[in-house]
């Protein structure tokens, strides 16, 4: 256990050493300070929203940024949608893959567009070349670049400052942070295999011929097909943006985009980045790094428990079958030989965490206590969190533990010199509700309807991977427990409508705080005024987090990953 | 700022970053990819002496006869044009008899039990690896079919297997296909 | 400045507890609260309180499967007495949110019964316009009304004194047994209250507000809680816990498909419980009773507040302007040292000041003659047919003339020199000159003596800043609020006494302008002000704070721009009243946090003991008897603890004056990991109850 061990802190010291430069990094990019990419960025930004009709040095209100976010995205969401539809009769379609359905292109352009990159489709024969880039990896840097420009809006806000323009948020989250830490990671990851081909199926003639009987029907597989694509241009970011579709189906498990144990620690490295390092770009923007390590350092803790739980989970493994093998093993059944256990839970949790949702290991044959804590990750989207919404719903989150706990100072609520009042209160609230309406309901409904949950595996998993499907969604972190046969219109549709309803409720409901926050007269900070950059109130939210997550999600979870638990720890078998 | 414009500038942008993030982008980085890197850019791929390509040294492939080391069990028997995985539960009945079948198949075979990445299929469907434990169970089997010592089939693995990177991340690993390759490439 | 004759109560701690409380008749509240509690039930007006309807809906929904326990279909665990057993439980939890808020508004009730039995249908003798007078009940008298009280009568209502001088026993209102001295001009003692009574001499008033709108009837519909309305952080608390129940609500609804779906149903009465359990019922049903009881609380330091927006207010005060005299010091100066000049030995400067002031009544005189006589210099003088000259504006000085002819003054310095001038002597000196400096760079006042011609030195007459008050701006200051006083003294003298009474600022030479000008100064840094005032001039600056407390004593105009009277006109209980404002917010925050880490334990209990079928048995870590059991533990509990903090809601959390981190580190100790630990072991220990009468 202690070198899998060793790995998983080892990864988590390179993951905090980045924060501070990278947080620091995008505090400047955000504040409009100097960085070393002006000399080729300023000329051409300043063409672009020339061109664009973006007057930079405009403040929006949170009304016109959240309308700009959803009339920009729209506008993205048509050619995206379009291509999907046609993809058979358009250009850079070697392998001749069909158009998709509608409900499944609906689906696909809805969930790329969220951020989420939740897949009903199979990467590597449902996607033409063209689409993989023009749609998906479009969307993987537009979609990040949306999320990082409304969290640096809120962050904004809440210091009190105008919340900013968002076409210039969204075009310096491309130029400065999502292009070019993207573009330099593709090269690393290209050189270590990662293929970037425009060219068809490559026919290999296999060493050692087989048979193999499908339907009765016996014959003798002579080749291998081995597909390639322009995919390591995609992979970096797939990982940066928190986005996490695959360009093969099998996502990161597939040797072609993960192909070493080198590769996968970058992957693990570059889907955590943004969103550890926001919450120190936030200390910094906010002029307190002390309150930016605080919240760092709760988040952290929550995940190091978390990603430990996966981990000695995954490590003592399937007691039924190290009864078969008469042997103790870790969990093995949907992992890779070079990653193994270790490097599976702790790819598990850090994009369950992130939202990214790229998977190097099947989660639906994760032990049931790991599979648990992805899915619980997700529940509450906040230990990181997705890009740029994670340090949002984190300080929303504070706002609820000030608001809750503030008062037992003997004043009313206030959060960085403003007052939390019924507004605050009622957007928070939005925000909170959202997600356990999106994830119970559509569970509830899909479990509920006979002939509708076509499951691989039954009863308490098979609740998981209802649940876990819908979580998925509402999170917008697309990663699957898979085996749900989701490609039908009610898992395309009921889908979609749990992705919209979970990106831009929130969003609005964030801006629309943000501003209302930002209006606010500031209060000067008092001996009497509450502290939130303590140990002692980043535990009081660390717990705040904890029991409302549990609270809301427990009933579920007892019947879904906990009952699995049990029932594996007593041998059972469904 | 009137609607119209709002709608303006949002389509606008839109269509700037699509050129830029979805035809430069990868576009340019492929150029850059098939220059510099044309060997991985395409798959890595494995040539015989005759330049044929027989497969990539990235992916596994499947082995049956006895004169070969065996990889993992893959539930789309290692075709690569569409990767899958078994989707079964830890609880799952299948999981579990599946197991249990192939774990009495090997020993059959080979007379010891399996390992346990040799009765379990991987997320991929093409992992090229089997774990250093896996491939020691077999060297019996194989040396016995190859008609070679088992310490020469030992040393073969390994030379074949590969450590963690930096001695830490990762898992130690032998790849099947490389291994087969260097067995047929024996005089005997 | 006015400077207040009356008699001020130093505030040291000792003195403050022993502060009159109000008494009410508290006899038959709870035998009325119980019916009160009833009452409530009505869904019409419990609507307003989501959690509380919320479980009266699950109340009625058990009740029918407990009429027809198939009603949703057999479910197991679906029994009769089950059912019966949830319903019951619910209806008490309904009842007993009820009940705490009833008997926070009995309180209210109480006290105003005891307002409403001053203001008993009096006669009135209406003044006409041409001199006569004629007999009204006091109900027909209207604004602008003038009428004649005489000794005994009962002021017939509000109104200003046009005429006369009375004494006037005010204590139905104020406690204060003192009668209290009316007369026209002066603008704190020319206004009556209804329902005083007036004990000797005759006044003419004029009416100055309708029936039912006096200020004793806004008393009594204020500490009744008619008008209650909720405060913004009250709103702000019902948000959430509104969403909360939602949030409760999707959950627990959501629960029968996937329950089914994994082949372990549960019954109704079961999830109805299940969602009651969770859902902060705690502070759902306590939440009102806490808002009406700080307002009760405040009211019980004879301070009316006019709304619980102002007590909640307090809590939040950043900063208190404060009245130097009065309020930081005592209203009058006293003597504390005597300066010889010319030559003059102290004891002979003892003797003139001694003498100077032996028909001096006031507190200043008395304490001249105290420091004399302390001094041994009492006599020297032949009080023999001496004749006491009074102080006046105009002479601004005081003194004996004796028997024998000499005159003895003392007195503001010019106005001395001056007299003595006048009188032939010299005019100062500059060892004169020099004491009087002195005594203005200690903050004093200096007052000169003189007999005949001769100045004979200094009477240096100190501010005492009021004992204990020091402390209590320390207090504040640790608490984060920041004290200014406010004197018309000038600068050197009021920063003598800044520094010694330890506020953070003062203003001198203060005008009521200043007060306003202050206060929006605070308010533009995002403070919240608190300050007191009883002048007609004060009204602007008490309209603008955020918590102005009129006195009693006060101008009309001064009681209507306020939001908090004091009845006992005791401008340190500002102070008092920020407490009990923070106290309020701590006591919500406290039970809030309680409230949901109770949570914790009832899933721990119930959850197990519903999904039993689903083997998740080993989460049963409380070992409850069986599920049935649990299920009853834990609502027992949940129902339980409301009338179990009551008191603490009524009484409020402690209030101590510390940091905010170690205020929040204590109440999190106490409500957060208390409300984590406190109902594991009530439930189980319920547990055992439940088992032992046999209905596990």
């Amino acid at each position: 256990m202690s070198e899998g061990l060793l790995q998983i802190g080892a990864t988590l010291v390179l993951m905090v050493a980045i924060v501070p430069f990278f947080g620091a990094y995008m505090a400047r990019v955000f504040q409009g300070q100097s960085t070393w990419l002006d000399a080729v960025f300023v000329p051409l930004e300043g063409l672009v929203f020339r061109l664009g009709g973006v007057e930079p040095e405009r403040q929006m209100d949170w009304w016109e940024y959240a309308r700009a976010v959803l009339v920009s995205n729209i506008a993205m969401f048509v050619p995206v949608f379009a291509v999907l539809l046609f993809q058979g009769s358009l250009p850079l379609n070697p392998n001749n893959i069909p158009g998709m359905s509608w409900d499944l292109a609906l689906h696909t352009a809805i969930s790329f567009l969220t951020n989420t990159n939740q897949q009903h489709y199979s990467g590597e024969t449902g996607a033409s070349h063209f689409a993989q880039m023009v749609c998906f990896q479009y969307l993987m840097f537009t979609s990040a670049a949306t999320g990082l420009s409304v969290g640096i809006a809120f962050i904004r806000g809440v210091l009190g400052r105008p919340l900013g323009n968002f076409y210039v948020d969204l075009t310096r989250s491309i130029s400065r942070v999502l292009m070019p830490v993207a573009g330099v990671f593709a090269v690393v990851l290209l050189s270590q295999g990662v293929p970037q081909s425009l060219s068809g199926i490559a026919e290999a003639g296999l060493v050692e011929p087989y048979q193999t009987t499908t339907d009765g029907k016996t014959e003798t597989v002579t080749t291998q097909k081995l597909l390639t694509g322009p995919f390591a241009s995609m992979e970096s970011i797939k990982e940066l943006g928190e986005n996490g579709g695959g360009s093969y189906g099998i996502n990161s498990a597939h040797p072609y985009e993960n192909p070493n144990p080198l590769t996968n620690l970058l992957e693990i490295l570059l889907l955590l980045a943004v969103p550890t390092s926001l919450i120190y770009t936030f200390g910094v923007m906010a002029g307190n790094t002390k309150q930016g390590w605080v919240l760092f350092g709760m988040i952290f803790l929550l995940f190091a428990g978390l990603t430990g739980t996966a981990a000695v989970s995954e490590y003592f493994g399937n007691p039924a079958v190290n009864a078969l093998l008469g042997s103790a093993n870790a969990n093995f059944e949907g992992q890779e030989v070079r990653f193994g256990w270790a490097q599976s839970a702790l790819y598990a949790t850090a994009t369950t965490s992130t939202m990214t949702g790229a998977v190097n290991a099947m989660h639906d044959s994760l032990t049931p206590l790991a599979g648990g804590v992805a899915l619980f990750n997700m529940c509450l989207q906040v230990i990181w969190g997705g890009q740029g919404t994670g340090i949002a719903y984190i300080l929303v989150f504070l706002i609820i533990a000030v608001f809750l706990t503030g008062l037992m100072v003997g004043r009313t609520p206030e959060i960085f010199g403003r007052k939390i009042e019924q507004r605050e209160v009622a957007l928070a609230s939005i925000i909170f509700l959202v997600h356990p309406i999106i994830i119970l309901i559509p569970t509830a409904l899909a479990v509920g309807i006979p002939g509708i949950a076509a499951n691989s595996n039954p009863l308490y998993h098979g609740l998981s991977q209802v649940l876990y499907e819908y979580a998925s969604a509402a999170a917008n972190n697309g990663s699957g427990f898979e085996g749900l046969g989701d490609n039908t219109p009610w898992w395309n549709l009921s889908a979609s409508v749990v992705l919209l309803a979970g990106r831009y409720l929130p969003i609005v409901a964030l801006l629309a705080l943000a501003g209302g926050l930002q209006r606010k007269v500031p209060v000067p900070e008092t001996p009497g005024t509450l502290r939130t950059d303590t140990v002692l109130f980043g535990t009081v939210t660390a717990g705040t987090i904890v029991i409302l997550g549990a609270l809301t999600f427990f009933p579920a979870f007892a019947l879904g990953p906990i009952a699995e638990y049990f029932a594996n720890l007593a041998g059972k078998t469904f | 700022m009137s609607t119209f414009k709002e709608i303006g500038t949002a389509a606008r942008m839109a269509i700037f970053f699509w050129i830029a993030c979805g035809l430069a982008y990868p576009l340019i980085f492929t150029g850059f990819a098939q220059v510099a890197f044309p060997d991985q850019a395409n798959g890595s791929l494995v040539r015989n002496a005759q330049n044929q390509v027989i497969g990539s040294s990235l992916i596994g492939q499947k082995f049956t006869s006895v004169r070969y080391f065996h990889g993992r069990p893959s539930s789309i028997d290692y075709k690569a044009e569409a990767s899958g995985a078994s989707l079964l539960a830890p609880t799952n009945k299948v999981l579990i008899e599946r197991v249990k079948a192939d774990a009495a198949a090997f020993e059959a075979q080979n007379g010891t039990k399996p390992t346990i990445d040799l009765v379990t299929t991987p997320a991929s469907g093409l992992d090229p690896h089997i774990t250093p434990a896996g491939a020691a169970v077999q060297i019996a089997r194989v040396s016995r079919a190859r008609n070679l010592a088992p310490e020469q089939v030992r040393k073969l693995v390994s030379q074949y297997t590969e450590g963690r990177f930096l001695g830490i991340f990762g898992e130690p690993r032998v790849n099947v296909l490389a291994l087969n390759l260097a067995l047929d490439g024996i005089r005997q | 400045m006015q400077v207040r004759n009356k008699p001020v109560r130093p505030v040291d701690a000792a003195v403050r507890s022993d502060l009159k409380r109000r008494k009410v008749d508290q006899s038959g509240l709870y035998s009325r609260a119980i019916a009160e509690a009833f009452v409530k039930l009505n869904p019409l007006t419990l609507y307003k309180n989501p959690v509380m309807f919320v479980v009266l809906v699950g109340t009625v929904i058990t009740l029918a499967l407990t009429v027809n326990p198939d009603l949703f279909g057999d479910l197991p665990d679906s029994t009769r007495l089950l059912n019966g057993l949830i319903t019951a439980i619910l209806f008490l939890t309904v009842l007993f949110g009820n009940f705490a808020e009833a008997v926070a508004e009995g309180r209210g009730k109480a006290q105003a019964d005891a307002l409403r039995r001053t203001r008993q249908d009096t006669s009135a003798r209406r003044v006409l316009p041409d001199g006569r007078t004629e007999e009204v009940f006091s109900t027909q008298l209207r604004k602008g009304d003038v009428i004649q009280v005489v000794a005994g009568d009962l002021i017939a209502a509000d109104g200003e004194v046009l005429e006369g001088v009375a004494s006037v026993d005010e204590s139905a209102i104020t406690g204060e047994s003192a009668p209290v001295i009316k007369e026209p001009g002066s603008d704190v003692a020319s206004t009556v209250t209804g329902g005083t009574r007036i004990l000797s001499d005759a006044l003419l008033v004029r009416v100055s507000s309708n029936p039912g709108e006096a200020f004793i009837d806004r008393m009594i519909a204020l500490v009744e809680g008619a008008r209650r309305q909720k405060t913004p952080n009250e709103i702000a608390l019902t948000v959430l816990l509104a969403v909360l129940t939602l949030i409760f609500l999707i959950v627990v609804a959501t629960i029968p498909p996937m329950a089914n779906f994994v082949g372990a149903p549960v019954s109704i009465a079961a999830l109805v419980g299940l969602l009651v359990a969770l859902i902060p019922t705690t502070i759902g049903g306590l939440l009102s009773a806490i808002g009406i009881a700080g307002m009760d609380r405040v009211a019980q330091f004879n301070v009316i507040a006019t709304s619980g927006k102002a007590v909640e207010a307090a809590g939040d005060v950043g900063t208190l302007i404060l009245d130097k005299t009065g309020t930081i010091t005592l209203g009058n100066r006293l003597a504390d040292e005597f300066i010889p000049v010319g030559g003059h030995s102290l004891g002979r400067l003892a003797q003139a000041a001694w003498a100077a002031s032996i028909f001096d009544t006031t507190p200043e005189g008395k304490s001249v003659i105290k420091l004399a006589t302390a001094q041994g210099a009492a006599g020297g003088y032949d009080p023999q047919g001496a004749a006491g000259i009074e102080f006046t504006a105009q002479t601004r000085m005081s003194g004996t003339d004796f028997g024998d002819g000499r005159r003895v003054r003392k007195g503001a310095v010019d106005a001395v020199k001056r007299y003595v001038q006048a009188q032939g002597g010299a005019a100062g000196s500059a060892e004169l000159d020099g004491a009087v400096e002195r005594v203005s760079r200690l903050g004093g006042t200096p007052l000169a003596v003189s007999d005949g011609t001769e100045i004979f030195g200094i009477i240096y007459l100190k501010d005492i800043v009021k004992p204990g008050i020091r402390e209590r701006f320390e207090e504040l200051r640790r608490m984060g609020i920041r004290t200014i006083m406010l004197t018309g003294d000038n600068r050197i003298t009021a920063s003598v006494i800044a520094g010694e009474a330890g506020v953070d600022d003062f203003i001198a030479e203060a005008t009521p302008e200043d007060k306003i000008r202050v206060i929006r100064e605070s308010q533009e840094q995002g403070k919240l002000v608190a300050m007191t005032g009883d002048g007609t001039n004060d009204a602007p600056a008490l309209a603008q704070a955020d918590v102005g407390v009129a006195m009693n004593s006060g101008t009309q105009a001064a009681k209507e721009a306020a939001n908090m009277v004091d009845l006992d006109s005791d401008p340190t209980k500002l102070i008092d009243v920020v407490t009990i404002g923070k106290q309020l917010l701590i006591t919500r925050g406290a039970l809030t946090t309680f409230s949901i880490a109770n949570d914790v334990s009832k899933y721990f209990a119930l959850i197990p003991a519903m999904f039993a079928a689903a083997g998740i048995g080993a989460l049963n870590i409380m070992a409850l008897t069986s599920p049935q059991s649990a299920i009853l533990s834990a609502l027992i509990f949940n129902a339980l603890i409301i009338p179990a903090l009551i008191p603490l809601a009524l009484r409020g959390v402690e209030f101590r004056p510390l940091s905010a981190d170690r205020l929040l580190t204590r109440n999190i100790l106490i409500y957060g990991l208390g409300g984590l630990v406190v109902p594991f072991v009530g439930i189980k220990l319920i547990d055992i109850v439940v088992t032992a009468v046999g209905l596990a």
